[in-house]
């Protein structure tokens, strides 16, 4: 089924040189998608959890627009309309950077600060889950607000969201196929080009799905290993036996109130 | 930096209009059928059927691990192929994006639900069926009058936050080429090149009913949480 892979195309390259292409630019987004969205996640996170009011609103609002428009929108306005926005000279420099970079960078930046809305409300829920005891003891012990956060309040809240991160993390290599409505080549667009090319379309897209099966189960377990690794003793583990295998709706359900953010 | 000039907008908002309510009405009907299917799955899942349990398993872990663009090109090549093949005369019958769309999107979206429902089902404490037994209640009237309310009221906040991002991934039909609220304002950009707007526009729609739907839902979340149970 999967021979017409090995055959090669009209540019010399064999079509299973396409896919891996494209598997490559799928990791790159989702890889450094992920540090950016983990960066900026948790300091609007911790936004979202701080005294002061200014603050609050501005992690609120950053939470609210990115979460609420759909992803495929926001592509289009990094891609489309941000150089338009721009100063003439900038926005002509950001027409101009060659492919595919041109399409690389509105979709990694597009998906890490998508990802980093969600990543946050995961953090707020962790940090809310912490017993205000943690709070008044550190306040008692003379710590100041940044010292809290840093010593006392984000090692446990980040060990405690690393089930609930599991669907963030599916999420985001699941939405690097929406930078092919921008023209990046990655693995969706490219089992399409395969399959329009060969009309072979079963065997395009069905690489395609192994591969993304077989990222998910690498995905979901690293994450297992992570959590399995880091997990405050004491609480309870993220899963019971008997479950289906990519299950993050009841790893967020066995969570405290307010966490079951959902997909 | 071009000025920009919204009225283009509001001449083009008939259009946008129809193309909203193609979007809203695709949510309507995938949450429909992916609710009724949804439930069937966590059911047959929950009773531990034998081979189908498998089934639906592998089904839903599949949905669950594609990106549902590639989700929505399968079923665009699959659909066709599976309709000829039951009409009987094996060739495939063109359906169109549309019907693909709406197949698609109720088949997805169907994993998701009974992801949310099965969890439900299992947090329904035993003294419930007890109960029901001690009342001679059939196994039928047990899941329909006292378990599945319960699940779908406990549930009812993760359901619709569910549906909010069923809402928005609706856009996704952009790669079928169809005229939902993105796709209506994309055609329109391409013709008078006044894309700027025509995005931002859009944006501001999406964000308006994102905002609501989710205010909606926090709402609901205080109101519908069942009296004295433990949140």
């Amino acid at each position: 089924m999967f021979t017409v892979l090995l055959e090669k195309t009209v540019d010399g390259q064999r079509y299973i040189d396409w896919l891996v292409s494209g598997l490559g630019w799928t990791l790159a987004l989702a890889f450094f998608g992920w540090w950016i969205a983990i960066a900026i996640g948790v300091v609007v996170g911790i936004g979202r959890t701080v005294q002061n009011p200014f603050f609050r609103a501005l992690a609120r609002l950053y939470v609210e627009i990115f979460r609420n428009i759909p992803v495929l929108v926001q592509m289009f306005l990094w891609y489309f309309v941000l150089p338009e926005l721009l100063p003439t000279t900038m926005g002509d420099w950001i027409k101009q950077i060659p492919p595919p970079w041109g399409t690389f960078f509105p979709a990694l930046w597009c998906l890490g600060l998508y990802t980093a809305a969600r990543i946050a409300e995961q953090v707020r829920a962790g940090i809310e889950a912490l017993p205000r005891g943690q709070d008044e003891a550190a306040a008692a012990l003379g710590l100041s607000g940044y010292l809290t956060y840093r010593h006392i309040i984000l090692p446990q809240a980040l060990r405690l969201i690393v089930p609930s991160l599991t669907s963030e993390v599916m999420g985001i290599y699941k939405n690097t196929s929406v930078a092919l409505t921008i023209g990046l080549m990655e693995l969706t667009a490219q089992a399409r080009q395969i399959s329009d090319a060969t009309f072979q379309t079963f065997a395009a897209f069905g690489a395609a799905t192994l591969i993304y099966l077989a990222l998910a189960l690498i995905a979901y377990q690293t994450m297992m290993l992570i959590d399995k690794a880091v997990r405050i003793p004491g609480t309870a583990p993220g899963r019971e036996a008997g479950g289906s295998d990519f299950d993050d709706v009841k790893l967020e359900s066995s969570l405290p109130n307010g966490m079951e953010v959902v997909k | 930096m071009n000025s920009l000039d919204f009225s283009i907008v509001v001449q083009a908002w008939p259009y946008l209009w129809s193309g909203l309510l193609f979007s809203l009405s695709l949510t309507a009907a995938a949450f429909l059928v992916g609710m009724l299917l949804g439930t069937l799955f966590a059911l047959v899942q929950h009773f531990e059927l034998r081979i189908l349990s498998q089934l639906v398993r592998s089904y839903v872990a599949l949905m669950r691990s594609i990106p549902l663009i590639l989700v929505l090109f399968w079923f665009f090549f699959l659909v066709p192929l599976v309709l000829g093949h039951l009409s009987g005369n094996g060739r495939p019958v063109p359906v169109g994006a549309t019907y693909t769309a709406f197949i698609t999107f109720g088949l997805f979206e169907a994993a998701y639900y009974s992801e949310i429902i099965r969890v439900g089902l299992r947090a329904v404490n035993k003294g419930q069926f007890e109960a029901c037994q001690a009342l001679a209640l059939s196994r039928f009237d047990t899941y329909r009058h006292v378990v599945l309310p319960q699940v779908f009221r406990v549930a009812s906040p993760i359901i619709l936050s569910q549906t909010i991002i069923l809402f928005q991934d609706t856009s996704l039909v952009y790669v079928l080429s169809l005229t939902d609220l993105l796709g209506a304002a994309s055609k329109l950009a391409q013709l008078n090149g006044r894309l700027v707007e025509m995005y931002l526009a859009v944006a501001v729609v999406y964000l308006i009913i994102g905002c609501a739907a989710s205010q909606f839902v926090a709402s609901l979340r205080k109101k519908y949480a069942i009296a004295g149970a433990r949140r």
